[in-house]
């Protein structure tokens, strides 16, 4: 009886094995969330709520979810002015983020469309890079 | 038989007279009744709160009238306006008459020899105040313009002292002073080229028009980050200050520090200021657990050497990293008790800087002075501003503490910069 379970335990264990060695799913070559905590958490929040006045939540808002190329725009040139997110004002300038590479840009960026609330499509290294092209 | 009667009136008698003693003492309690649970605050034995008004904008700092009139600041136009002026026509305390006017929103704002002085990101306004009415004449003369528009640090504070002169702080755009702000690897300029026009307090006449910080401004003390908290001390005649320190350690520097360092580093710095003073921005920051200035790690420092920081200005106190000391005032009244006399009042904002770990401040803590100098540790003196606890992200707080003032009759008045509440402190 006790040998019985053995097997069946072992076959299972075998089982589950090769299934996930059955799936050779590539890991992302950046990971978005990763990224967010260590460049963009400080200022816009865990939670993505961001600092009433100061800087925007990325929550909700068309800024993260919208338009892509003003998106990949803030991300690679920064911001400076007054803006209006969700109805309130946010005056503090954000830096450029220019020295991440196209594929970790490309990876922050899907990771906040594709959470806190924003259900977007993702963006890839390749708009990043066009993006990038067609500044200089 | 009548002397038990007559002890039966006799004990009676006392009875109704403690009765009405009683009755005469609640009677005799001026002045308005607090709010249940203080409007939210909690504060220590013997003090209690009410709002004098709620949802007034995002309140920045607040003056008040001898007779009893509040302004306050907003940090954005609320209906096109920038400054709210508040009255209450019918002794309970509560405004009743409100009204908006000025065209520029803003953060500082003091009285000061019949005028309503007001600093808006680039240009310090004074309204002349008008006898009776709330709203002083609506055009204002300009005193000092010419401040460029920034989109950091870039809200003015005043402060006078009484020998005609205005105190601004100027804050420098900027968190360290690097080449390319707020990015990993880049180094700070050296010397820091912002310190010329920022990250000071600069002083202007207090009454001359039309002055500029190029042609009139006169830098009193440099090296100072980011002052939002700016007082003269009436009682020593003395300039104080409080820094908000630089942010970002781990983040720029991970190799130095971790997150839980960055929560706790640098202290914001309490500076007794006299001109010429140098306080150490960008090239040091203040270790509240050294207790020294140490060398910023934009300019070679790895968080324990200390390298060009010795000379720089120290602190006369240290509060905790990130909580955002947004104003300062000296109790010169007598309504609280003695050891509030010539004490700070200083308004903690609250952090942001500390995430991941939860956040702090939110508070406005008391420091008893003696002559120039704290005579005791910090307190926290009001508390629950945020109405809950932890506070992971500043959006989760109900209200934060942004602007003091004292009133006339010696009252504690305290503003909000999340629904633009003001609440009235006041000792029983």
């Amino acid at each position: 009886m006790k040998n019985s379970f053995c097997f069946v335990a072992s076959v299972l264990v075998l089982v589950i094995a090769c299934g996930g060695n059955k799936t050779p799913e590539k890991a992302p070559p950046e990971d978005g969330k990763l990224l967010f905590n260590k460049y963009c958490l400080a200022c816009h929040q865990a939670d993505g709520s961001g600092v009433p006045g100061m800087y925007p939540p990325i929550t909700n808002t068309e800024w993260v979810a919208g338009d892509k190329s003003r998106l990949i725009g803030i991300m690679l040139d920064g911001l400076e002015g007054e803006i209006k997110v969700n109805g309130q004002v946010y005056k503090t300038a954000m830096p450029s983020h220019q020295y991440l590479s196209d594929e970790q840009i490309a990876a922050i960026l899907t990771y906040v469309r594709t959470n806190f609330g924003n259900k977007a499509d993702g963006i890839s290294a390749a708009e990043v890079a066009t993006a990038r092209k067609n500044r200089q | 038989m009548d002397r038990k009667l007559f002890f039966c009136h006799l004990a009676l008698s006392t009875i109704g007279l403690l009765a009405l003693t009683t009755c005469n003492r609640t009677d005799k309690v001026s002045g308005p009744a607090a709010d249940p649970e203080n409007g939210g605050i909690v504060l220590p034995p013997g003090f209690s709160a009410y709002m004098v008004a709620d949802n007034l904008g995002h309140g920045r700092h607040i003056a008040v009238r001898s007779n009893g009139d509040v302004f306050l600041a907003l940090q954005d136009l609320k209906d096109g306006k920038g400054i709210v002026a508040l009255r209450d026509t019918t002794g309970d305390g509560r405004a009743d008459r409100i009204a908006y006017f000025g065209d520029l929103p803003g953060t500082g704002i003091h009285l000061h020899k019949d005028y309503l002085y007001f600093a808006h990101d680039t240009v310090i306004l004074r309204y002349k105040l008008k006898a009776d009415d709330l709203l002083p004449e609506l055009t204002p003369e300009t005193i000092v313009s010419g401040f460029k528009r920034e989109y950091q640090h870039a809200a003015k504070t005043i402060a006078f002292d009484t020998s005609g002169n205005l105190y601004v702080n100027i804050g420098a755009p900027s968190n360290a002073c690097q080449q390319n702000d707020r990015t990993p690897g880049s180094p700070g300029m050296d010397p820091c080229p912002i310190l010329d026009n920022y990250g000071g307090i600069w002083r202007f006449k207090d009454d001359v028009p039309g002055q500029t910080q190029a042609k009139d401004g006169f830098r009193f003390a440099t090296g100072l980050r980011n002052c939002v908290a700016i007082e003269w001390n009436n009682a020593v005649n003395k300039l104080y200050v409080v820094q908000h320190g630089r942010d970002q350690l781990n983040q720029f520097f991970p190799d130095l520090y971790t997150d839980e360092d960055n929560a706790n580093l640098p202290a914001e710095e309490f500076f007794l200021l006299e001109e010429g003073d140098d306080c150490g921005w960008p090239y040091c920051y203040f270790d509240n657990q050294k207790g020294l200035k140490v060398l910023s790690p934009e300019y070679g420092g790895n968080g324990d050497s200390t390298g060009r920081c010795a000379g720089k200005k120290d602190p006369i106190m240290a509060f905790p990293a990130h909580t955002a000391p947004n104003d300062l005032i000296f109790y010169s009244k007598d309504q609280f008790p003695d050891r509030y006399r010539q004490g700070a009042f200083i308004a903690f904002h609250g952090s942001w800087n500390r995430s991941p770990l939860v956040q702090e401040g939110y508070y406005v803590a008391f420091i008893p002075f003696n002559n120039q100098l704290p005579a005791a540790d910090w307190e926290i003196f009001a508390n629950n501003f945020a109405g809950k606890t932890p506070v992971n992200s500043p959006g989760d707080a109900l209200h934060r503490p942004m602007g003091l003032a004292q009133g006339a009759d010696g009252s504690l008045y305290i503003s909000d910069s999340v629904k633009g509440t003001i609440w009235r402190v006041f000792y029983n």
